[in-house]
Order: C-alpha cells, then sequence, then structure tokens
C-alpha cells in the first residue's frame, strides 16, 4: 500500500496549487462588490471580493493603490483585473489585483462622486460658509491661464462695462500635470497678499475658472486641492468653469457660481449704464430730501414765529392779573419811592440834632453871658469907676503896688476912671503911715 | 477725496441721502450734507465716464513679496 502511495509534503503540493492556478488564472477579470476593506499600514490594501455564494480574498499593492483614483470602500461593485496567487505560509490564495474600476460608471465620475460625499459631510459646500459677493468690487482677482479664453472674456466685458476696476491676473495652468497645484497656489497666493497690503488695496473678490472643454479638461476643477484652497480662501470665490452642463467641485465649493468667466464678470462689473442710473437716482433723492428740508425749515420758522406770538399773548392773558399784582409789589418795593422817605427822616434827624444843638448853644451862652458879667465886674475900669485908680512909675509904666517901688522925686502917670494926672513925688509914706 | 473709490464714494452718498431723507437734522447739517452730497455725485459720475481699466499681474519678486505687474499686453494701451 505504502509504495502506491504519493506522498505530498504540505509545500510541494502547496506549490502544485500554485503552479496550477497561476497557470489557469495569471490574466483574469473578476467582477464582485468590496467587503471587509482593510489598508494595512504598509499602503496595501486587503479586502475581499464577493457576490451572493463566494467570497474571492484579494490585495491591492501600494504601488498600484496610488494610480486608483476613486476610494475603495465596502459595498462597492467594481469589476478587478489581476492574477490569482497562493500564499504557502497561510495556505490561502487571492486575487492580486493589477486594475480596478467601478461598474457601471467611470472611475474619475466616482471619484468625483465620492469626493462630492466626503466634502458634502465635511460641510465644504454649506450655506452657511458662502461669503457675500461684494457689490462694485474695485479690486478683482482672477486666476485662470494668461493665454486662454476665459481672461480675454473677462477683459470683454470689462470694455462694455464700468472701467473703474483693477483686474489682477494670477496665470496658472488650467489643465494637465499641476494644474490643481497651480490653481491651489494661487488663490492661496492672492489671500496671502492681502493679508500682506493695506485693507483699501485688498482684493475684494476672486473669480476661479477657465473657459469650455471637455470634463477631463476640467478636471483640475474638480480636486480636492483646489477645493480646500478655495473653502480656505478669505476673499469671495467666484467658479467660473465654462461648462454648463457638468458642476464641478470648485461650483459647489465656491461663494458663488458662474457658468462662464463672462458671467463673472458681469455679475462682479456692472454696466455704467445701470451705475449712471443709480447715480442719477440718488442725485435726485437727495436733492428732492434737501428742498423737502428747506421748504420744510421756512415753514416751521413761520409756524414758530407764529406760535411765539400766540404764546406770547396767551401767556399775557394768563399772567396779566399776576403781572399786575407783581408789578404793584415790584412798585411798593421800588427803592426810589424809598428813599426820599429815608431822606426825610435824616432830615427830621438833622433838625431835631440842630434843635438840641441850639438849645444847648444857648444854654452855654446864657452861662456864658454870667461869666461875662463876672469878667466885667472884674474890669479894673470898673473899679476906677468906683474911685478906684492906677498908677504907674514912669517911664517904665510899671504898676506900682507898693510905696518903696517909687522915690521922692519919682514921676508917675495916674490912670483914673477917665483921664490920668501927671506928677512928681515928693514924699514916701512908708506902710502903716497914717497919712495915707 | 481723490484717492476715494468709486464703491466708497457711492456707498458715502447712499449714506447722505438717507440721512437727508429722515429729515431729522438740522437745516446747517442738512446743508453740509447736501454740498458732500453734491461733491460726491460729481466725483462718482466723473469716474464713470473718465476711468481706465487696469490690469496687472499677481507676482512674487526676489524677497518673496507679492507685487503686481503690468500685464505685458496692456502696458501700451495704459500708458
Amino acid at each position: 500500500m505504502d509504495g502506491d502511495r504519493h506522498i505530498f509534503s504540505v509545500t510541494e503540493i502547496t506549490q502544485g496549487i500554485k503552479f496550477i492556478l497561476g497557470q489557469q488564472f495569471s490574466s483574469v477579470w473578476v467582477e464582485g462588490e468590496i467587503s471587509n476593506f482593510r489598508p494595512s499600514s504598509s499602503g496595501h490594501w486587503y479586502f475581499s471580493l464577493k457576490d451572493d455564494a463566494s467570497v474571492l480574498s484579494g490585495v491591492i499593492f501600494s504601488r498600484t493603490g496610488k494610480e486608483v483614483p476613486f476610494k475603495l470602500e465596502d459595498g462597492l461593485k467594481v469589476i478587478c483585473f489581476g492574477s490569482i496567487d497562493v500564499y504557502a505560509p497561510r495556505g490561502s490564495y487571492q486575487l492580486i489585483i493589477e486594475r480596478i474600476e467601478p461598474k457601471g460608471i467611470g472611475s474619475l465620475q466616482l471619484a468625483l462622486e465620492q469626493l462630492k460625499v466626503k466634502l458634502e459631510k465635511e460641510g465644504l459646500f454649506a450655506r452657511e460658509h458662502k461669503k457675500p459677493i461684494p457689490y462694485l468690487p474695485a479690486k478683482i482677482g482672477v486666476v485662470t491661464s494668461a493665454t486662454g479664453a476665459a481672461i480675454k472674456d473677462i477683459l470683454k466685458v470689462l470694455d462694455r462695462r464700468f472701467k473703474d476696476v483693477h483686474i489682477v491676473i494670477a496665470p496658472v495652468k488650467v489643465q494637465g500635470d499641476g494644474a490643481k497645484e497651480e490653481i491651489a497656489a494661487a488663490i492661496r497666493d492672492f489671500n496671502a497678499y492681502n493679508e500682506a497690503c493695506e485693507a483699501r488695496d485688498r482684493v475684494e473678490v476672486l473669480i476661479v475658472g477657465r473657459g469650455g472643454g471637455s470634463i477631463e479638461d476640467l478636471w483640475a476643477f474638480n480636486e480636492e486641492v483646489v477645493a480646500r484652497a478655495i473653502f480656505a480662501s478669505k476673499i469671495p470665490v467666484i467658479s467660473a468653469v465654462g461648462h454648463e452642463r457638468d458642476v464641478t467641485i470648485s461650483d459647489l465649493v465656491a461663494d458663488l457660481r458662474a457658468a462662464t468667466p463672462s458671467v463673472a464678470a458681469e455679475i462682479v462689473i456692472p454696466l455704467r449704464e445701470d451705475l449712471r442710473e443709480q447715480l442719477e437716482g440718488l442725485y435726485l433723492r437727495m436733492r428732492n430730501s434737501f428742498t423737502g428740508i428747506l421748504t420744510e425749515a421756512a415753514q416751521s420758522r413761520e409756524e414758530a414765529l407764529r406760535r411765539i406770538k400766540m404764546g406770547m399773548e396767551h401767556i399775557w392773558q394768563l399772567n396779566r392779573q399776576g403781572l399786575e399784582g407783581l408789578a404793584a409789589k415790584l412798585l411798593r418795593v421800588n427803592p426810589s419811592l424809598v428813599i426820599p422817605e429815608y431822606i426825610n427822616k435824616i432830615r427830621e434827624c438833622a433838625r431835631q440834632i440842630s434843635v438840641r444843638v441850639e438849645h444847648i448853644i444857648a444854654l452855654k451862652e446864657s452861662r456864658f453871658g454870667g461869666v461875662i458879667e463876672k469878667m466885667a465886674s472884674l474890669n479894673p475900669l470898673n473899679i476906677l469907676s468906683r474911685g478906684y485908680s492906677v498908677t504907674f512909675l514912669l517911664p517904665e509904666e510899671k504898676i506900682v503896688k507898693n510905696a518903696e517901688d517909687a522915690k521922692a522925686g519919682s514921676v508917675i502917670r495916674t490912670k483914673l476912671s477917665n483921664g490920668g494926672l501927671i506928677s512928681t513925688i515928693t514924699e514916701v509914706l512908708p506902710d502903716g503911715g497914717n497919712k495915707v | 477725496m481723490a484717492e476715494i473709490k468709486f464703491e466708497e464714494a457711492l456707498k458715502k452718498l447712499e449714506k447722505i441721502v438717507e440721512e437727508l431723507e429722515q429729515g431729522d437734522l438740522s437745516l446747517d447739517e442738512a446743508l453740509k450734507k447736501y454740498q458732500d452730497g453734491i461733491e460726491l455725485s460729481r466725483l462718482c459720475s466723473a469716474r464713470l465716464e473718465n476711468a481706465k481699466k487696469k490690469i496687472d499681474v499677481l507676482a512674487k519678486n526676489k524677497k518673496g513679496d507679492f507685487e503686481l505687474k503690468p500685464l505685458e499686453e496692456e502696458t501700451d494701451t495704459q500708458r
């Protein structure tokens, strides 16, 4: 029995299976639904392809995975191309996928749809993030090709319209390799420019776009990096991708979507005629309201005058009595009336004072009169009249009070009550002489 | 006043019109506003008729700062 038996080692039989499967299934297309998708840390993607009854393990190595534009996820129906390989250490087989594409839809389209869902979830399209487009922006930034149709269209619009705008172009590639990066960078550059300059020199709105083309030509405007740059822009962005049928991701993220670059320019650059009308309207409104103010002022001045008059009369009427009372009171306290009264009083006082003084003077005078009489009685002349006389020794005219003042032979003058006598002394009689 | 932007001038004019229309200004204020308004509307209308377009390219200089350079094909019409 043992001699009939061919015994394989595990490795031998695994190698055999690997060989057969490799030969039979080296280049196969397999359709299935992705399940149990597990990206590894090394960048390889492991998942299962399944249908109603079976499951097939699959792997996309990172090198291949980088080429896949859309995102793999469970439930996605795909068509894969690759080869079946056996993984000997586990004794398992799997489909090593070289190409993968979604079933029933283009890869790009799927990628677009997936990106839309992702950005939508993140809120990049949300209305609350839409910035208002400024009216009459003085400086307009344009992100587009320097040689493309878009810039020509925009400048043409400018010629027809209000010219007092400043267009700043950031020339970029709008298709092909590096286009998305250049577009995103230009949007960031405009924002950086604004950061660096004064408020009045800032770019107020951006037009990001290109002229018409195929969906592939427009693809840069569907790229995530562009979407994120538009979303991050502090300057309001108008997307202007010349393709009316397809809405690009840029259109969804932008603050406003214009169907073409010309339309974008027309949105931000008003017609001169419109502005002229607006100006005229403002001017008329201003003139009318000012005329109104003037008329009103004139009327209200007259009205005010009338009211003042009326009011004065009314007040007069109301207060007449009060006024009269007050006037009477005023008259009473009028100092010009009080002063004469005081003057009279002062005069009366003065008079009384003078009467008293006269009295006193009279009194004094009468007393004085007595004194004078007394004095008169003391007058030596009066004594003389009573028979006395005064003797003066001559020539000195010295009054002789003592007999010894004179000598015999001295000449004397004797003053009598009227007249006098000049005599020569014949004899001096000493005091106590009987002859005197 | 010469450096004012068209849009700023228009906004100022609108504000003046609104203030005049509200009518709670004194006569002096109204007169002042009216004079300013006339000046602004003259300025706007001159700007409207005589403006020249200006087209530049956003460029980075050697220092890495942004600057605006006239667009090549427009330089002759700009003068």
